[in-house]
C-alpha cells in the first residue's frame, strides 16, 4: 500500500516535470520565431498571431496531458482506490 | 480536494443528481440567452445606441472577421455555432470573478460535450457544403493509404479539444486551491487574474480550432479571390470582454 502511494506521488512529480520540459522548449522556440517574423513583417500580425495561438495551444496540450495524468495519479488513482476498497471489505 | 465541480452536489433524488456542473451550465445559458434577448430587444441604427449594443456589435463583428480570416468564405453561416462556443467558454471562465462560482468547463463532461458537438458539426458543415461524396472523398486525399490516419485524427482531435479545455480550467482552479492553503493573502488574486487571461485564450483557441476544422472540411476546390484584408481591430479577443 505504501509502495503504491510512493510510486504514484513520485511518478506524478516526474510526469509533470518532464512533461512540461519539452513543451516549454518548444513554446519558447515558437514564440521567438513568431516575434522575429512579427518584427520583420508587422503587416501580417493578425495572421501570425492567430497561427501562433493555435500552434501554442497544440504544443501546450501535450503538457496538459501530462498534468492531467499526474492529477489522476494523485487525486483519482485507480490502483489506490482498488487497494482501499480491498482493505475496507476485509 | 475536489477535482471537478461534478462532485459538488446540491440536490439528489435516487440516482438523479443535480451537481454544480449542471446548475452552473444552465445558469450560464440563462444569463447568455436572457442577456442577448434584453440587449437585442431595442436595437437602433442611430448614432446614440446603448453601450450593450456597442459591446455586442464589437463582439459579433470581430468574430465574423476572425472566422473569415481562418478561411471560411461565408462567416455568417458558421457564426451561430462558433460564436456560441466562444461565448459559452469565455463567459464560463469570466464568471469566476463571482465568489462561489466554479466554471462548468472545469468538468470533463462539459468539455467532452462541447468537443463532441464540434465532432458532429464538422461533417455536417462539410456535407452541407460539398455534398456527401465530396466530403467522403476528403478522407482519401491525397491517397487511400491516408484513410485510417484521417479517421484517427478525427477522433484524436476531439479528445485533444476536450482534454485541453478541461486541463486548463481544472489546473487554474487547482492552482488557486493549492495557493490558498500556502499563501492565502495576495497571491491567489494574481493567479485568478492569470486564470481569467488563460480562460479567454482558451475560449479563443477552442472556437478558432473548431473554425479551422470546419474550414478544412468545407474547403472548396474552386479558387476564390483573396479576401480583402480585414480592417480594424483584429487583435485576439483578450481585450474584447
Amino acid at each position: 500500500m505504501t509502495i503504491i502511494a510512493v510510486a504514484s506521488i513520485v511518478t506524478a512529480g516526474i510526469t509533470t516535470g518532464f512533461g512540461t520540459m519539452g513543451p516549454a522548449l518548444a513554446e519558447g522556440r515558437a514564440v521567438s520565431t513568431a516575434l522575429t517574423s512579427l518584427a520583420q513583417q508587422p503587416d501580417a500580425s493578425p495572421t501570425i498571431t492567430r497561427t501562433l495561438f493555435v500552434g501554442l495551444a497544440m504544443i501546450e496540450s501535450t503538457a496538459i496531458y501530462c498534468f492531467v495524468v499526474s492529477m489522476i495519479l494523485i487525486f483519482a488513482n485507480p490502483f489506490w482506490n482498488h487497494v482501499i476498497a480491498e482493505t475496507v471489505t476485509k | 480536494m475536489r477535482l471537478s465541480p461534478d462532485q459538488m452536489i446540491f440536490w439528489q433524488h435516487g440516482f438523479v443528481k443535480l451537481n454544480a456542473t449542471i446548475v452552473f451550465t444552465w445558469g450560464l445559458m440563462l444569463v447568455l440567452v436572457v442577456g442577448a434577448k434584453l440587449i437585442t430587444r431595442n436595437l437602433t441604427t442611430e448614432h446614440t445606441r446603448s453601450r450593450w449594443q456597442n459591446l455586442l456589435e464589437i463582439i459579433v463583428t470581430s468574430m465574423v472577421s476572425q472566422i473569415k480570416d481562418v478561411g471560411l468564405q461565408h462567416p455568417r453561416k458558421y457564426l451561430g455555432f462558433l460564436g456560441t462556443l466562444f461565448l459559452f467558454v469565455g463567459m464560463a471562465s469570466l464568471f469566476t470573478i463571482i465568489p462561489g462560482y466554479e466554471p462548468p468547463t472545469g468538468s470533463l463532461s462539459t468539455t467532452a460535450a462541447l468537443a463532441l458537438s464540434v465532432m458532429v458539426a464538422v461533417p455536417l458543415f462539410g456535407i452541407a457544403d460539398r455534398g456527401m461524396g465530396g466530403y467522403l472523398k476528403s478522407y482519401i486525399e491525397p491517397t487511400v493509404i491516408m484513410l485510417p490516419f484521417n479517421i484517427i485524427s478525427e477522433v484524436s482531435r476531439t479528445l485533444a479539444l476536450a482534454v485541453r479545455l478541461f486541463g486548463n480550467m481544472m489546473s487554474g482552479a487547482m492552482i488557486i486551491g493549492i495557493l490558498l492553503t500556502i499563501t492565502p493573502f495576495i497571491f491567489p488574486i494574481v493567479m485568478t487574474v492569470l486564470g481569467l487571461l488563460t480562460g479567454m485564450v482558451q475560449a479563443y483557441i477552442f472556437s478558432i480550432l473548431a473554425a479551422v476544422y470546419i474550414a478544412a472540411a468545407t474547403r472548396t476546390r474552386k479558387p476564390t479571390p483573396e479576401p480583402a484584408p480585414a480592417t480594424g481591430n483584429n487583435t485576439p479577443n483578450k481585450q474584447r470582454t
